[in-house]
């Protein structure tokens, strides 16, 4: 596994699991995000990548083990979880803007309300990021009016107006058309060469050979694989890595 | 019935009748309020995550549901006075009539609202509050800011349809001898033999003001409407 010179990681979960009902969603799941890496989930659906993700910030509770955010506990019942997630930039699968607020509004929602700013702050420091992003000229439009890949830059850029310390994307481009998945990953890598730490769960090998530094590969709510890109890419990967990578690279 | 219409008797009794619609109409306006920001807390604490608050507020919907709208207003105002009585040792100090049928419509608007808003919430994806949680809001802004505003806009129409209902339903009140805008006219009616000018007049008038509000509501949605490609 990776070694570190920081003293602790961004996020480090141990022994994760999660129940619905009977079901076992999530088992034992133990890997970590150092600060600055970036690491990309994947498996086949339903392995429990999404619920992962989501465990990490505290959308989806857990009932074993340890999640903790730059040394946080996220399963703690006295974490200050608005607060905790305050700082962690979240990009869902289908955007999640809100539709009944203008693209501006979506970018400055979060940092007048939770972070406190004013008005004018927030509205320099959201447009920027969509200038960053592409798209300052649609300021004035509702999520509606935009394309899918341009309303997925919007959320990334809504999720960066609050200045985080790291990112989760939860299958950022799944609900996208093909062509309109480069503009979202060009965003991402870059985001990604900039050294923002950043945890991604996706399909999109491309994405992971690119940037990523470490592949960790789900199956059945179990972590499979835990290793660095090269290794992941290379030869010694377990069978049921090999079989899902065969699956989704022939297309 | 014989003879010819006589349509004075309206003109005659203006005065009366205007004070029983300015009784139906704060009726109406307090009873709307009230009943969707009660139903709106209602319908929070039914899709609550915790049993002691959704279990008393799904009781307290099932049972003024069950109980017929005219039984409420008129049980509330004979037991309010008999349950104040009990707490100040007074015997009969009555609650009025209009404060007692106010709070009968409250709680009994509030439980259908509720209804509706509940449903309203759960038209809302997941997806929406997880990305206000995302941000760090908490509960009340995720509600205030994201949640709400999107599902009263799925709601009007449901929320006007119940609204001309309550509008209908305030006429309910002459069980407790409340004179209410068809209260009036009835008494009017009964005073000039005109009954059938009078409950005429009555039903036009609740006909325009039942359309108008109808068609006020479609032009709300449409400038409330979310722009979409």
């Amino acid at each position: 596994m990776t070694a570190s010179p920081d003293p602790r990681p961004m996020i480090e979960m141990r022994q994760v699991s999660k129940w619905y009902g009977a079901f076992h969603v999530l088992k034992e799941c133990t890997t970590k995000v150092e600060k600055g890496e970036v690491v990309v989930v994947c498996g086949p659906s339903g392995s429990g990548k999404s619920t992962l993700i989501k465990a990490v910030n505290g959308l989806e509770p857990f009932q074993k083990g340890e999640i903790l955010v730059n040394g946080v506990s996220v399963g703690d019942p006295r974490t200050n979880l608005p607060k905790l997630r305050s700082h962690i930039g979240m990009v869902f699968q289908n955007f999640e803007l809100f539709p009944h607020m203008s693209i501006t509004d979506n970018l400055t929602l979060g940092q007048v309300k939770v972070l406190g700013r004013t008005r004018d702050q927030a509205v320099e420091k959201g447009l920027a990021l969509l200038d960053r992003v592409g798209l300052l000229s649609q300021k004035d439009k509702y999520p509606g009016q935009l394309s899918g890949g341009q309303q997925q830059r919007v959320a990334i850029a809504r999720a960066l107006s609050m200045d985080p310390i790291a990112m989760l994307f939860d299958e950022p481009t799944s609900a996208l058309d093909p062509e309109m998945i480069n503009e979202v990953l060009d965003v991402m890598v870059q985001l990604a060469r900039e050294g923002m730490t950043m945890m991604v769960v996706t399909h999109e090998m491309g994405f992971a050979r690119k940037v990523a530094h470490r592949v960790v590969f789900m199956d059945q709510g179990s972590i499979v694989e835990d290793c660095t890109k090269d290794e992941f890419f290379g030869t010694q990967r377990s069978e049921r890595a090999q079989l899902f990578l065969s699956k989704i690279l022939q297309h | 019935m014989g003879g010819e219409f006589d349509w004075s008797v309206v003109w005659k009794y203006r005065a009366v009748l205007w004070d029983g619609m300015v009784t139906s109409l704060q009726l109406f306006a307090i009873a709307l309020a009230g009943g969707i920001f009660f139903g709106t807390l209602l319908a929070m604490a039914r899709l609550s995550r915790w049993k002691a608050l959704s279990v008393p507020a799904a009781g307290f919907v099932n049972l003024i549901r069950a109980i017929p709208f005219i039984m409420a207003i008129f049980w509330f105002y004979f037991l309010t006075p008999m349950i104040v009585g009990k707490f100040t040792g007074q015997q009969g100090e009555a609650v009025g009539p209009f404060t007692s049928a106010i709070v009968a419509f409250i709680m009994v608007e509030s439980a259908y609202y509720s209804e509706i808003i509940r449903a309203g919430i759960q038209s809302i994806p997941r997806g929406q509050p997880w990305a206000a949680y995302a941000l760090g809001m908490n509960y009340w802004q995720s509600m205030g800011h994201v949640v709400l505003p999107q599902a009263f806009r799925n709601m009007l129409p449901v929320m006007l349809t119940q609204a001309v209902i309550l509008f209908q339903d305030t006429s309910l009140v002459y069980v407790v001898a409340l004179k209410d805008f068809l209260g009036a006219a009835s008494k009017a009616g009964q005073l000039t033999g005109r009954i059938v000018e009078l409950y005429l007049f009555v039903a036009v008038v609740f006909f325009v003001i039942c359309f108008a509000a109808s068609w006020a509501v479609k032009r709300l949605q449409a400038r409330l409407a979310v722009p979409s490609r």
